[in-house]
């Protein structure tokens, strides 16, 4: 630790000391005394185990502090947790990155796996439609995050194997495998990252999103 | 309107709009149904037998709750509802109204809190406990959500509530905030009320316990709380554990001023 760090870690400490005093509980007593009472409260249940909550990562837990906070993370630590979480991103392994359109639309419809009323070997589902618009011949879907419809029409490919659709095509697949790599403390799902989706499932969303016969261009 | 002209707006929406059209027919449906179901609600059939359990002698020692303190005092239960979780000297703990509950039936029948505890939800005398929780929340209907924050462990467990409703982890990143921390979002066509101040009177804390149609069940805040975790893919919550009830006391207060429409009709 350098001589600047252990001055600022010396001063927060006096300060979190006095407000200590006058007002009950500090903020890291209070991060500290959520952390015992998560241990105490959660038990494993199926193939869901507490783990999933007490290690979870630096992204979860800058932004979920963030959260508490109330205030935005400042933009030096944004950038880092997406440059970690850009660089953590497995690009398809034989460089194909549009699926089948049509297993994209199931996937997308499924909000199946990784509840612990689920069984560990079902086949997981992306839960797209639970918040966004894709096809709209389905009614039924939620306004968490934007829209999707004519997702590939918009960003005007028309020819997704097209040189000239290469970025756009590369950070579809990006968004999908790990959202945080381009918002770090976006609302969505790191699909690819933490495993809920798997290479070929993320082939076809990319289709869904990007194949100019998918019935979301049309 | 005359008849030709409406028939031309409707003519022209059905060509014009269809997709739109279809979407605002499918809420409307639903908003229909609901208020379709207000006319009946099954939740007064689980009212009556918290009432009767509440009057009833039973368990080891013969005795009935009628003695329970909810916060007001021994036997007092009109208004307790909507100032829980509180903090209860005798318990040296802050309590909801589920946890509280098991802790009379413990202390005045002689039933064993912690076997109660482990029950799973709808059986056995876990069963009783949520009849019980519908019968005095209802006794507390139109009044408004007042909770105490007088006391350190109350304030103590708002913060921890409050760091609860934000912890993002699981499988999918998801905190209580990814679906509840934004006005006017939904999950496909469920409207989702935003939890971080006052959702208005009936929404949120102040409509649970409720009878769910769909399962044909009595769900209260316990199981309301325990199936969002499951649906964000969390591990399992222990019924009354400390975690449910800070995040409760956060819910709570921050819906100080609604008025509880509880037990209430859901879809």
């Amino acid at each position: 630790m350098n001589k600047k760090t252990q001055l600022v870690l010396a001063s927060l400490a006096t300060t979190l000391l006095v407000a200590g005093c006058a007002s009950g509980p500090s903020f890291v007593e209070l991060n500290a005394l959520t952390d015992k009472i998560v241990k105490a409260s959660f038990r494993d249940q199926s193939h869901v185990k507490v783990e999933r909550i007490t290690a979870t990562d630096e992204t979860n837990r800058l932004c979920s502090e963030a959260d508490v906070a109330g205030k935005p993370l400042d933009e030096k630590t944004a950038k880092r947790i997406e440059e970690a979480n850009l660089k953590a991103i497995k690009w398809p392994s034989d460089g194909k990155f549009i699926g089948d359109w049509k297993e994209g639309e199931k996937i997308a419809q499924s909000g199946r796996g990784l509840t612990w009323t689920d069984k560990a070997d079902d086949v997981n589902g992306g839960n797209c439609y639970n918040c966004h618009k894709i096809d709209q011949k389905e009614i039924s879907y939620g306004t968490i995050g934007p829209s999707l419809y004519n997702y590939g029409k918009i960003r005007g490919v028309s020819n997704p194997n097209d040189p000239a659709s290469k970025a756009i095509v590369e950070y579809t697949w990006g968004k999908i495998w790990n959202a945080k790599a381009y918002n770090a403390c976006s609302n969505m799902p790191r699909a690819g990252h933490t495993g809920i989706l798997n290479e070929a499932q993320v082939r076809h969303i990319v289709g869904l999103l990007l194949d100019p016969k998918s019935p979301v261009n049309q | 309107m005359n008849k030709a002209s409406s028939l031309a707006v409707a003519t022209a929406l059905a060509l014009s709009t269809m997709p739109a059209l279809a979407q605002k027919t499918a809420s409307q449906g639903i908003d229909e149904y609901r208020a379709m179901l207000q006319d009946g609600n099954p939740a007064e059939l689980f009212e009556a037998k918290g009432e009767d359990l509440w009057k009833k002698a039973r368990g080891p020692k013969n005795a009935s709750l009628e003695k329970c303190d909810l916060g007001k005092g021994p036997g007092v239960f009109k208004g307790a509802f909507v100032e829980l979780p509180k903090y209860f000297a005798d318990t040296q703990r802050v309590q909801d109204l589920e946890s509280r509950l098991v802790t009379c039936m413990e202390t005045l029948q002689g039933f064993n809190a912690a076997e109660i505890s482990k029950t799973a939800f709808g059986r056995g005398e876990m069963a009783n406990v949520t009849a019980l929780a519908t019968y005095i929340a209802a006794e507390s209907k139109g009044q408004r959500f007042n909770l105490s924050q007088a006391h350190p462990q109350e304030k103590t467990f708002y913060e921890v509530g409050k760091r609860l409703f934000f912890q993002r982890g699981g499988s999918h990143d998801f905190s209580c905030a990814s679906c509840h921390g934004e006005e006017g979002k939904r999950i496909r066509l469920q409207d989702l009320p935003m939890l971080t101040k006052n959702p208005g009177d009936g929404v949120g804390f102040a409509a649970w316990p409720a009878y769910r149609v769909s399962n044909g069940q009595m769900w209260s805040m316990q199981l309301r709380l325990n199936d969002c975790y499951r649906q964000q893919r969390f591990p399992y919550p222990g019924f009354g554990s400390d975690a449910t009830i800070a995040l409760s006391t956060y819910l709570g207060v921050n819906a100080k001023g609604a008025a509880s429409v509880a037990p209430a009709i859901k879809r």
